[in-house]
């Protein structure tokens, strides 16, 4: 029994030696931290430059952003001309709009709605086959019918001017019909109102 | 006459002439040359003696090659020698095959002295002079010969020849002027985009479509000796294929949008127009043509969904078709061009794809071919009713070529780059 007592109180002395043990390099509670204390001069100028820092990083951010939005805008600029300048195609000595033309036309039509001011210049143009001066009437023809489909579609004459080329611009060199079919189009180009173009919505 | 060609000549005519007879086709005697080009008995044969006077090679060479060219003559040629003097021994031309023989000279005072003689008649048909605009070998020094040569051709044929013109053309982009010998080409300035060139029947004048880099074709008339260019505005995006009529006093050209019709206007009055063709719808009428009394006028039109070939009153009324002979299944017939002799309407036609040169002739309404080596296009009539200037791909690219219609015979009148849409001047009598 005394044993055990004794048994107890060493282990109770153990236990506060080895408590005591832990207790002892503890150091006094540390003074406040120093950036929580206002510093007088020298940290005042880390403070700018941590503000200049978070304005360079808000504006880069915002630069960023903007450019970001700038390149979506050009990207959408880009759709935008492209659909606008995209091309058509006729059959020889036609001047009626493909079935398979017609999308690229109907495309036209809901920029030219969501950009009121734009103008368009329609060119028409044929392969190098035909009389030189007939095909200047012919591709006359073309663009004229190419104005009428977009007019059909809602869109107003007055915002299209009608022209022709003929034979006289080819897009494609050669003897063929890969070449004559590529000459035998109408073109579209911006000659009003192309400025911050939008995309339909 | 020189010594080696009298020799010659005493030597062929008194010893061996059953030989020359034998020969004429194809002999070449050094000394003299004799040629029948073709078609021998129906033209005529006349020499050309050595010129006297500065530039006297030129103007042989100028006076034989013109009276060539105009296919009613055959020219017999000389070599060299000094020009004869006194009376001509005709008996000796007679036995050259010569009906005719020419004598010129240049002049001391500048003038080309041009004396005709009848061989067969052992007499002088015609003495004419011809004054010779200095620079000497310049354009006008140039024309004024060729007047010498169409003098020559009437006097012996009859019919007036067709030397002292010109052609006006397409070339990169700008009109070209070129002599109906083929030399002094040179572009007209100011004429960028210009197609379609006409003459004025004064050739002081040609009108034209621009067509500007934006599409816009305006008609042009540009004035050769130094006046203002007018050009004539319409409400319409399209001008083009202008043609004079024959007094010069109206201008008929083609404008449109979407169809084109046909309209005159007053090239030196008004510039009102008057509107000859109404569609029907989007239809293309363009490419007009007078007749020379200029009452009616040829034209294109797609009125049947094709490219056909029209006449008309000048005043719009009367349209008929002309082109409704059968030409296969190539529906495409254009670019008319009515004779000056009022005979025959010129067009080009598509065969199996490829356009050719023919002529409807409106008495009988019968059709004549005239090219069939590659792709030939835009006929011009010359004054004379009887050649024609077209282009063609036969030499590789397009060119300028004339054809004789009654024989057939073609040469070549451009060789630089490309040129087309030719149009071939009235006869320049006073210059330009």
């Amino acid at each position: 029994m005394f044993a055990y007592r004794r048994s107890i109180a060493a282990v109770a002395l153990t236990l506060f030696a080895v408590s005591a043990c832990k207790k002892k390099p503890e150091p006094a509670p540390a003074p406040a931290p120093a950036p929580v204390a206002p510093a007088p001069v020298a940290p005042r100028i880390n403070q700018d430059s941590i503000e200049a820092a978070r304005r360079a990083a808000d504006a880069a951010a915002a630069k960023a952003a903007a450019d970001a939005d700038a390149r979506r805008r050009a990207a959408e600029m880009e759709s935008v001309r492209n659909t606008i300048a995209a091309k058509v195609y006729f059959d020889y000595d036609k001047d009626e709009i493909r079935d398979d033309q017609k999308a690229t036309l109907d495309a036209k039509v809901g920029i030219m709605n969501a950009n009121s001011a734009v103008r368009l210049r329609i060119a028409g143009h044929t392969d190098d086959r035909g009389s030189d001066e007939y095909n200047l009437a012919l591709g006359q023809r073309r663009a004229a019918s190419v104005q009428r489909y977009l007019v059909s579609r809602g869109l107003t004459a007055s915002r299209f001017e009608t022209v022709s080329f003929g034979k006289e611009r080819p897009a494609a060199q050669g003897e063929n019909e890969d070449a004559w079919s590529k000459n035998r189009r109408g073109e579209f180009e911006i000659i009003a109102g192309g400025d911050n173009l939008r995309m339909p919505r | 006459m020189t010594k080696r060609l009298a020799v010659l000549l005493c030597s062929v005519v008194c010893l061996l002439p059953s030989a020359v007879l034998r020969s004429q086709d194809t002999a070449t005697v050094k000394g003299v040359r004799i040629g029948l080009t073709y078609a021998p008995g129906t033209r005529p044969g006349v020499l050309i003696t050595p010129v006297g006077g500065p530039n006297a090679d030129s103007v042989r060479v100028m006076l034989a090659r013109d009276l060539d060219f105009g296919d009613r003559i055959t020219v017999i040629q000389s070599d060299g020698g000094e020009p004869p003097t006194g009376t001509l021994n005709y008996p000796v031309y007679a036995s050259l095959g010569a009906a005719a023989v020419v004598q010129a000279s240049v002049t001391p005072a500048g003038s080309l002295h041009v004396v005709v003689h009848d061989v067969g008649g052992a007499r002088v048909m015609d003495v004419a002079d011809y004054p010779l605009p200095a620079p000497a070998l310049g354009a006008e020094w140039r024309l004024a010969v060729h007047r010498g040569s169409d003098g020559v051709e009437r006097v012996v044929t009859g019919a007036k020849g067709i030397a002292a013109t010109r052609a006006v053309f397409e070339h990169e982009g700008m009109l070209w002027i070129v002599d109906s010998d083929g030399s002094q080409a040179h572009a007209v300035s100011g004429t960028e985009g210009g197609l379609s060139p006409a003459w004025h029947p004064s050739g002081r004048y040609i009108a034209y479509d621009e067509l500007a880099n934006t599409g816009h074709q305006t008609i042009v008339v540009r004035d050769f000796t130094g006046g203002p260019s007018r050009r004539f505005a319409t409400r319409h995006t399209l001008n083009m294929s202008p043609a004079f009529s024959p007094d010069g006093n109206t201008l008929a050209f083609a404008s449109g949008d979407d169809g084109t019709d046909i309209f005159t206007v007053a090239p030196f009055g008004s510039s009102s127009t008057t509107r000859l063709t109404a569609g029907p719808g989007a239809t293309s009428n363009a490419s007009p043509s007078f007749n020379p009394d200029g009452r009616q006028m040829a034209f294109t039109s797609s009125r049947l969904g094709h490219a056909e070939v029209y006449i008309m009153d000048a005043d719009g009324t009367n349209q008929d078709l002309l082109t409704t002979t059968s030409f296969g299944d190539q529906l495409y017939r254009s670019d008319p061009d009515w004779s000056p002799d009022g005979r025959r309407v010129a067009f080009q036609s598509q065969i199996s794809g490829v356009f050719q040169i023919m002529a409807i002739n409106l008495r009988d309404r019968s059709v004549q071919a005239f090219t069939s080596e590659g792709r030939n296009t835009e006929p011009s009539w010359a004054p004379d009713s009887r050649h024609l200037l077209f282009s063609s791909t036969r030499s590789g690219t397009s060119q300028l070529w004339v054809l004789d219609t009654e024989s057939g015979r073609t040469r070549q009148l451009t060789r630089a780059g490309k040129a087309r849409l030719g149009a071939w001047s009235p006869r320049l009598d006073t210059g330009r």
